[in-house]
C-alpha cells in the first residue's frame, strides 16, 4: 500500500502537537545550532569581502621593516600599532623613484574618542581607492587645507553628530573609548569635511594634515607634554611643521609591471630598514593564516549541529517506548510497517526542518539587529541577502544530516511494529 | 476460515498453534475461550494478517491472506476487519471523532461502502456514537480524556464504521466492571448484528459466553501441546 501522505501528515502533526513542549525544545536546540553554523559562515564570508574591498589601486604599502601582514593591518585596517616609524627622507626618496606615480604618507598614533587619527596629505583623497577602484567622496565640505583643519569619516561624524564647522580635540595615543589619554586640548581642529560612507576603516578615521600632527606635538617630547612649555596655536605656525617621520606610505606606480622591481629596491634600501608589501598578496597570506581558525570554527559549529540533531533523535527514540501501543493500534487499523516508518521519520524530519527554518530566521534577525553595530564597531557589514552558495551547501548538508537522522526513529518504529504486530505492549 | 494452521513463534521450541479447522459463517457471533497464554491473541494476529502461518491457510472473506503481498494484506485488514482490544485502543492525540473516522481514512473501501449506503463517514460516526451511548459532546474531546468504558465504546464504533465483514474483539471487557461488561457486550452484539458483521469475541471469562451463537474452546481446537501447556 502506498503511504497516503495526507493521512500520515495529519497523524504526524497531531502527534507533534501532543508532545509540543519536548518537540519545541528540540526544535529550538536545532535552530540555535543551525543559526550558529550559518552565522559563522556568513560572518566569515562577509568579513572576507569587507577586507578584500578595503583597498584597491594601491600597488605597494611601505612601512618599517617587519611582517608584511602586520604592516598591512596597522596601516590600512587600523588593527594593532606600528613598532617603528619611517623617516620622511625615505618617503621622499621613494616618491622620487622614476617608476613611482604617487605616494600617500600615513602618520598614525593619535586618536579622537576612540577613533584613529590619520595624518596624511590631500593626495589621500585623490589616490585612496576601495572596492572596484572607487574613490572617496565627500558627503559634506572639502579636504583639509590649513594646519588645524580635519576631515571626518562617516561613522565618526554619525556617532558624535559632528557637522562641518564643529571643533574637536585630539588625544595622544590610539585607545578605545573610555580610556583617558593626554589630550591636545590647547589645539582644537575645525571640521571642514565629512566623507561619504565607504564601508572601510576610513569611515572610522579622523583625517588631518601631516602638519597638523606635527603642530600638536611641537611642545611634546617622548610622548608627553614638556612641563611648563605650552605654545599657542597661532605661534605654532611659525615652527618648522615639516614631518620628520611617518608610520607608513601607500605607493602607486606608473606601471604595475615594475611592482616587484620597486618592491625589491625598497626592501633593500641601505639608508633605512624598510618593508614594501603588495596589498593583495599580503591579504592572501593573511587568509591562509586565519583560514585554519575559520575552518576550526566551522567544524565546531558543524559539531554543534550534529549534537542538536542527536538530541532530536534521542527525544524521538526515547518517546517511542511509550508509543509502542500507538504503533500497535495503527497496525490494527491497517497501517503497514513501512507507513509506521514513514510516520516516525516524518515527525523527526518535520522537527528538524522547523529547526533549520528557525535557525535561518535567527540569523536574519540577528543580522538585522546586530548588523549596524557590527558595521559601526568593526566595519563588517553583515549582509541580509539571500544565502550564498556556501551557505546553501551548508544548509543542504544539514538537511541531509537530518534526513539521515530521521531514519533512526523510523527504523526503530519499523522494528517495533514488526515485532509487536497488533499486540499491545505496555 | 482457518485450515491446517501451524504457527510457531520465531525462536520458540514448539508450535504455538496447530488448528485443523476453524470457521466463522458470515454474520456469525462466536465466543472463543482459552486460558491465558494459549495463543488466542496470536490467532487473532494471524486472522488480521499481521502474522503469517508456517503452514495451512487463513482466509478472511474468502481471501487467502498469505497470497497477498504485504502492503495489500495491510490494506485488506483495514478494509474487512475491525479490532477492539483490551485497553488503550485509541490514539491519544486525536479527538474521539477523529479516532472513530480513522478506518475510513486508512480504507477507501469503507468510505465507499458508506457512500453506497447514502451516508458520510461523519454522519455514520455520529450515528454509531449515539447507538453506543456516547454523548455528542464527547466527540470533540481528546481521546485520552475518556473513561475506560467510554474508550471501549469508541473503539467499538471505530471497529464497526464502514461495515467490515468481521469484528475481532480481544478481551474488550476485562477492564470493565461486571455491569458495564454486560452493557458493553449487548451494545457490541447489537451493532454487529445491525452491521451484518461476524464477531469473534475472545475471552477467558466463560460467564459471557451465553449471548453468542457458538462457543469455541481454543484448548480443544489447538493440537499443539506447547500452546495450552503454559
Ligand atoms: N511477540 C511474541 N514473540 C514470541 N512469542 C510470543 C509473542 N507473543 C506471544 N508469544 C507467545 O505465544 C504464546 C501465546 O500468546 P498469546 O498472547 O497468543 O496468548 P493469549 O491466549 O492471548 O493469552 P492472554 O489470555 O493472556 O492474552 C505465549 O506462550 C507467548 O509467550
Ligand atoms: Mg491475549
Amino acid at each position: 500500500m502506498k503511504p497516503r501522505f495526507g493521512l500520515l501528515w495529519h497523524l504526524c502533526w497531531r502527534s507533534i502537537l501532543n508532545r509540543r513542549l519536548s518537540v519545541a525544545l528540540t526544535v529550538v536546540a536545532v535552530g540555535l545550532s543551525v543559526a550558529m553554523l550559518i552565522g559563522v559562515e556568513r560572518l566569515r564570508s562577509d568579513a572576507r569581502a569587507a577586507f578584500a574591498q578595503t583597498i584597491s589601486g594601491t600597488d605597494l604599502v611601505v612601512g618599517a621593516r617587519g611582517g608584511g601582514a602586520q604592516l598591512l593591518l596597522y596601516s590600512v585596517f587600523h588593527i594593532g600599532n606600528a613598532s617603528n616609524e619611517i623617516s620622511w627622507d625615505s618617503v621622499q626618496r621613494i616618491a622620487s623613484m622614476p617608476q613611482v606615480d604617487w605616494v600617500v604618507p600615513l602618520a598614525l598614533g593619535d586618536s579622537h574618542r576612540g577613533f584613529r587619527v590619520v595624518g596624511t596629505t590631500a593626495a589621500y583623497f585623490e589616490h585612496y581607492r576601495y572596492g572596484e577602484r572607487r574613490s572617496l567622496a565627500f558627503a559634506e565640505g572639502r579636504a583639509f587645507g590649513d594646519v588645524f583643519e580635519t576631515v571626518l569619516g562617516a561613522e565618526v561624524a554619525a556617532r558624535h553628530g559632528y557637522r562641518v564647522g564643529d571643533r574637536i580635540v585630539l588625544s595622544h595615543g590610539a585607545g578605545a573609548d573610555g580610556t583617558r589619554f593626554a589630550e591636545h586640548a590647547d589645539k582644537p581642529f575645525t571640521v571642514v569635511g565629512i566623507l561619504a560612507r565607504s564601508g572601510t576603516p576610513v569611515d572610522r578615521s579622523v583625517l588631518v594634515s601631516l602638519e597638523g600632527i606635527a603642530a600638536i606635538h611641537v611642545d611634546w617630547a617622548g610622548g608627553a607634554p614638556i612641563p611648563g612649555l605650552s605654545i599657542a596655536p597661532e605661534h605654532v605656525r611659525k615652527f618648522d611643521l615639516r614631518p620628520k617621520t611617518v608610520t607608513a606610505a601607500l605607493v602607486g606606480l606608473k606601471s604595475r609591471i615594475a611592482v616587484f622591481r620597486v618592491q625589491r629596491a625598497i626592501n633593500t634600501d641601505t639608508a633605512e630598514p624598510l618593508s614594501a608589501v603588495l596589498p593583495g598578496a599580503t591579504l592572501q597570506e593573511l587568509w591562509n593564516l586565519v583560514g585554519m581558525a575559520e575552518q576550526a570554527l566551522l567544524a565546531v559549529s558543524a559539531l554543534v549541529v550534529a549534537v542538536g540533531l542527536a538530541g532530536l533523535v534521542a527525544v524521538m527514540v526515547a518517546g517511542l517506548g511509550e508509543r509502542r501501543r500507538e504503533l500497535a493500534i495503527l497496525r490494527a487499523l491497517g497501517a503497514g510497517p513501512r507507513q509506521v516508518f514513514a510516520l516516525l521519520a516524518l515527525e523527526s524530519l518535520a522537527a528538524s526542518a522547523a529547526g533549520i527554518a528557525l535557525g535561518l530566521a535567527l540569523v536574519y534577525g540577528a543580522a538585522a539587529l546586530a548588523g549596524p553595530w557590527l558595521q559601526a564597531g568593526y566595519g563588517v557589514a553583515l549582509s541580509l541577502g539571500w544565502p550564498g552558495a556556501a551557505e546553501l551547501r551548508l544548509l543542504a548538508a544539514v538537511f541531509a544530516a537530518s534526513l539521515l537522522a530521521s531514519v533512526l526513529p523510523g527504523l526503530r518504529a519499523y522494528r517495533y511494529s514488526l515485532a509487536d504486530g497488533m499486540t499491545i505492549r505496555i | 476460515m482457518v485450515q491446517g494452521l501451524r504457527f510457531r513463534w520465531p525462536g520458540a521450541a514448539a508450535d504455538c498453534l496447530a488448528v485443523e479447522d476453524f470457521r466463522l459463517a458470515a454474520g456469525e457471533r462466536v465466543f472463543l475461550r482459552g486460558p491465558s497464554g494459549s495463543g488466542k491473541s496470536t490467532l487473532l494476529s494471524l486472522i488480521g494478517g499481521v502474522l503469517l502461518p508456517d503452514a495451512g491457510t487463513v482466509a478472511v472473506h474468502g481471501q487467502d491472506l498469505a497470497a497477498l503481498p504485504a502492503g495489500r494484506r495491510d490494506r485488506y485488514r483495514a478494509d474487512h476487519v475491525g479490532f477492539v482490544f483490551q485497553l488503550f485502543n485509541l490514539l491519544p492525540y486525536l479527538s474521539v471523532l477523529d479516532n472513530i473516522l480513522l478506518p475510513c481514512r486508512f480504507s477507501p473501501l469503507r468510505a465507499r461502502r458508506l457512500a453506497e449506503a447514502a451516508t458520510t463517514p461523519v454522519d455514520e460516526a455520529l450515528r454509531l456514537a449515539a447507538r453506543l451511548d456516547l454523548d455528542a459532546a464527547l466527540l470533540g474531546r481528546n481521546a485520552a480524556a475518556l473513561s475506560v468504558g467510554q474508550q471501549q465504546r469508541v473503539a467499538a464504533a471505530r471497529a464497526l464504521i464502514g461495515r467490515p465483514a468481521l469484528v475481532v474483539a480481544d478481551e474488550p471487557t476485562s477492564a470493565l466492571d461486571a455491569d458495564r461488561q454486560q452493557a458493553f457486550l449487548d451494545l457490541l452484539l447489537g451493532e454487529c448484528a445491525a452491521a451484518g458483521a461476524a464477531l469473534l469475541f475472545v475471552s477467558h471469562d466463560g460467564r459471557l459466553a451465553g449471548h453468542f451463537d457458538r462457543v469455541a474452546d481454543l484448548a480443544a481446537l489447538n493440537r499443539a501441546d506447547a500452546g495450552a501447556g503454559r
